[in-house]
């Protein structure tokens, strides 16, 4: 668009690393040692070094506040920036201490690169390994470690060395690998923009080569198209749909595909202000564009391409930080943000809690202040979004409580199916026959009325035995009955399914109409799945329109275990079965079933019993 | 893209945001270089449109040339324009330098019109290369209910997921200028051929680099008569672009007393 030459490239980068270890001392003096420092600033740090009777402090560049100054301790992120001879920089400053961790990750989540200093006499501390971990999990990947304050521990190369093998163990084992480890000395500019000449014994790169050394981060033009519709403009005879686009690239003519309303229109037009006419727009620009169809679009509708869409799910996995005192527990309801989106979620369940210094993780009743977590979050609303590795934008989401930021997040599903093939109706000019036989002469001739009897339970919990004991015994008391079960099915109405995430919804989905029909037919049907997710039981409700029964077949997982009729569990523990139900894949418990039938307290018989008395009070006319 | 339709797109995004988010929105227009792009952008964002009232809060001491600019510009640009005057100096906070005081007029300025017109988001042209207490800012900056700003409680900001929420009785100070640079100013001022106050360019062997009040703003010696020599000055010199603003430079905390007292 631009015809100028003189602009360059830019790169941000963040300085973290834990507190005091020189972090903004290494700011100030890589502005004096470029030249970068303006006019009457040194004077400036001296007098107010002076005036607090301490010795010079580089930190004070940066470190703005008064309180900051007084207290040697920076409190809040800073940026400055600079140029070297290749590029143009900025530089976050971000703080160390603990506490003012949420300014770290507003400082870090803005960058492209990390420097992370590491005090030579301390070493590896807390917020080292914190700041490295936070680093990945907020998508910055290139890393250089300086490891600072050498002349304290006397310049010597097997000092650096211990420190260098560490920390590169510790950035390995969580997926980052620094691309340079230089010993430096802040605060006198051994290494910064001159190699040191008290550390012959270094031969790489000096801190501005090898900044000089990250690459500019691609734009993500190559992703399939995701822009989020972030207002809708009528100021004049145009309505305009704007937002900016996070990846992709969008065409007039174009058809778009809005999710999770998944409707459809073409872009008639794209629209701007003092700007040259353009039938493109690619990752990173905020535009407006028109459609050929009025279409009720809203604020937080996410546009795609048809042939490349987001997921569409009420249920995520997704792994989170947690900023709060208080901790995250399940049962909390938060606003989600994905994007311009915004929609009440609640905590379903905490999977596993991460420990950054030791790097397991754990199952856990809460997410404690600043812990790391596996979370499954569910809304009542549809929502489209991208698992992290396949869109770092729409991948990424944050929780909010009123008016404070609470956690942010990237998504990765890790078991949960998209539910967008379930929820969409493929075809148009649908009308509904109406039958002449009613369901009251249905029940008049049968003695009873239709209905699904929906048994949910880990596999090996009894679903199964009962159900089709209780179907002989429901026969002979001249119910029209019949058993819908797991493999019978899908040997053929669902033989082309397999046992993703996608396809056991689809195999539920498919299930729970047919058990819709039967009922409507009149009859009592029972069916006999894990049926997992907790959508996908809703959906089958739905389809029963008003019929639907759900029966817990109540066993857990160590029972479960132990009994192992078929012998999966000790293949799937094996590793020989995946997507396992239970061992890896999740089981969500039913929140409010019509019956639980508990057949770890009671024998096969009386569960029978407790099932067929329900079915004489519930379905006899 | 290259890196002004980047500083743009993003300038862009962050006035839709607030247009979108806050309810009572003003933008605050001191009729220099940078809030004229501020106000630029804005055009860019809503597609010719400044869908918010634009204020100036003048203190009276501005240049003449700068009132005849705001008169045009109003018109030409279509905004609906609120000016709003400034509280002697007698009512500023008596313990601050003089010129910071002076500036401080422009705080209590704003607090009245505020309070009169019932803002609950004032969006703001200033950026974090100005100066060092600014370089620690929000983008959307929640203030007290006396317009105060908390600067030792920063929420977090990441992702560009703005706190748009507030507490009744505060309101948001929102700042799309904060990631541009000066120079940055210039090249789009020259790329888009934003009209800008004559002041800007050097007569007599000076020019003004930062326009503020007559009595506590003085000229840069420049030669610069052309954006294009600016943007070349701009490229060579070290001086601070404040360098010709007495409040910042009296006291070493006047600033952040300022600011932390609602200051722009
Ligand atoms: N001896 C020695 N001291 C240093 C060096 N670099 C920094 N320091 C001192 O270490 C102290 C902390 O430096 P800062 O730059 O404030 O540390 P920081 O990492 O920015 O601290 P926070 O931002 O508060 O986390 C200051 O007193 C510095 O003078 C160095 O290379 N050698
Ligand atoms: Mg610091």
């Amino acid at each position: 668009m631009s015809t100028e030459t003189s602009l360059r490239d830019l790169l941000r980068i963040v300085i973290v690393g834990h507190v005091d270890h020189g972090k903004s001392t290494m700011v100030g003096r890589l502005f004096h040692d470029t030249g970068s420092l303006p006019e009457g600033k040194l004077e400036a740090i001296q007098a107010m070094c002076e005036r607090r009777g301490m010795p010079f402090e580089w930190a004070f560049l940066m470190d703005a506040f008064q309180s900051e100054r007084d207290q040697g301790i920076t409190i809040d992120t800073s940026q400055i920036w600079f140029k070297s001879a290749q590029r143009d920089y900025t530089i976050i400053d971000a703080p160390g201490h603990r506490e003012f961790l949420k300014n770290m990750i507003t400082g870090a989540a803005n960058a492209d690169a990390a420097v992370m200093l590491i005090d030579a006499g301390q070493g590896v501390q807390q917020q080292s390994r914190t700041h490295a971990y936070l680093l990945q999990l907020l998508g910055v990947r290139q890393i250089v470690v300086v490891v600072n304050k050498m002349d304290l521990a006397g310049f010597a190369a097997d000092r650096f060395a211990e420190i260098e093998t560490t920390y590169r163990q510790y950035l390995a084992d969580i997926g980052l690998q620094a691309a340079h480890i230089i010993p430096v000395v802040a605060r006198d500019g051994d290494n910064i923009v001159t190699p040191s000449e008290r550390m012959t014994w270094y031969r790489g790169k000096t801190l501005v080569e090898a900044l000089d050394g990250f690459v500019s981060v691609g734009d993500l033009t190559s992703l399939p198209l995701r822009l989020p519709i972030q207002d809708v403009y009528k100021f004049d005879d145009r309505r305009i749909l704007a937002g900016r686009v996070l990846s992709g690239r969008l065409t007039v003519g174009d058809r778009l595909l809005f999710s999770p309303s998944n409707k459809t229109a073409r872009v008639a037009s794209i629209e701007a202000w003092s700007a040259p006419a353009k039938t493109t727009a690619v990752a990173g620009e905020s535009i407006g564009i028109t459609l050929d169809e009025q279409l009720f679009i809203e604020r937080g509708d996410l546009a795609s391409h048809e042939d490349a869409t987001p997921i569409e799910t009420n249920v995520f996995q997704g792994r989170l930080f947690w900023l709060p005192n208080e901790p995250l527990q399940p049962g909390a309801s938060y606003r989600l943000r994905l994007q311009t989106r915004e929609v009440p979620v609640t905590v379903q369940e905490i999977k596993a809690l991460y420990d950054v210094e030791q790097l397991t993780s754990a199952p856990s009743d809460i997410v404690p202040h600043h812990g790391i977590a596996d979370v499954v979050l569910r809304s009542q609303a549809m929502l489209a979004l991208d698992r992290l590795e396949e869109n770092p934008k729409t991948g990424r989401f944050v929780l909010t409580d009123g008016v404070n930021l609470v956690a942010g997040g990237t998504i990765s599903m890790d078991g949960y199916p998209n539910q967008r093939q379930l929820v969409t109706i493929r075809s148009s000019n649908l009308t509904e026959v109406e039958h002449t036989v009613t369901h009251a002469n249905r029940e008049q001739r049968n003695g009873h009325r239709g209905g699904v009897l929906w048994f949910t339970g880990l596999s090996g919990a009894g679903k199964s035995t009962i159900a089709m004991a209780v179907e002989r015994e429901l026969f002979r008391r001249g119910f029209q009955v019949y058993v819908l079960d797991g493999d019978n099915v899908r040997r053929g109405l669902n033989a082309n399914l397999g046992f993703s995430p996608e396809d056991r919804a689809e195999n539920i989905r498919r299930i729970g109409e047919v058990a819709a029909l039967f009922a409507d037919a009149g009859m009592v049907v029972i069916t006999a799945f894990i049926s997992p997710y907790r959508s996908d039981r809703q959906r089958a409700r739905n389809a029963a329109h008003g019929t639907f029964h759900e029966v817990y077949i109540k066993a857990d997982l160590a029972a479960c275990e132990l009994r192992d009729p078929k012998g999966l569990y000790r293949r799937a523990r094996q590793g020989e079965i995946g997507n396992f139900t239970g061992v890896s894949a999740p089981y969500e418990l039913p929140e409010d079933p019509e019956l639980v039938v508990d057949t770890q307290v009671q024998s096969v018989e009386a569960c029978v019993q407790q099932v067929i008395a329900y079915i004489e009070r519930k379905f006899r006319a | 893209m290259d890196p002004l339709d980047r500083l743009e797109s993003q300038s862009v995004y962050i006035l839709r945001e607030a247009f979108n988010q806050i309810d009572r929105l003003a933008m605050l227009w001191s009729l220099g270089k940078d809030s004229n792009v501020m106000v630029w952008l804005a055009k860019k964002a809503f597609f010719g449109h400044v869908p918010f009232p634009v204020m100036h809060i003048d203190t009276g001491k501005k240049f003449p040339e700068m009132y005849a600019f705001r008169e045009k510009y109003a018109r030409d640009w279509h905004l609906s324009l609120i000016t709003d005057d400034c509280p002697p100096v007698e009512e500023t906070d008596a313990s601050l330098p003089p010129a910071a005081r002076s500036a401080a007029r422009k705080t209590l300025g704003l607090k009245n019109a505020i309070a009169k017109y019932g803002f609950n988001g004032i969006i703001a042209g200033i950026r974090r290369d100005e100066e060092s207490v600014r370089a620690k800012e929000r983008v959307f900056s929640p203030r007290g209910s006396e317009g105060s700003w908390d600067f030792r409680q920063q929420p977090p900001e990441f992702w560009d997921y703005f706190n748009t929420n507030l507490p009744a009785g505060t309101h948001l100070r929102v700042h799309p200028l904060l990631h541009w640079t000066e120079i940055d100013i210039w090249r789009y001022i020259r790329r888009e051929q934003i009209p800008i106050v004559d002041l800007y360019f050097a007569r007599d062997g000076k020019r003004y680099r930062s326009l503020g009040d007559q009595d506590i703003t003085s000229p840069v010696a420049s030669t610069a008569v052309t954006i294009d020599e600016i943007i070349a000055e701009l490229e060579g010199t070290k001086t601070p672009e404040r360098a010709g603003r007495a409040m910042d430079r009296e006291t070493e905390d006047a600033f952040e007393r300022l600011r932390a007292a609602g200051y722009m």
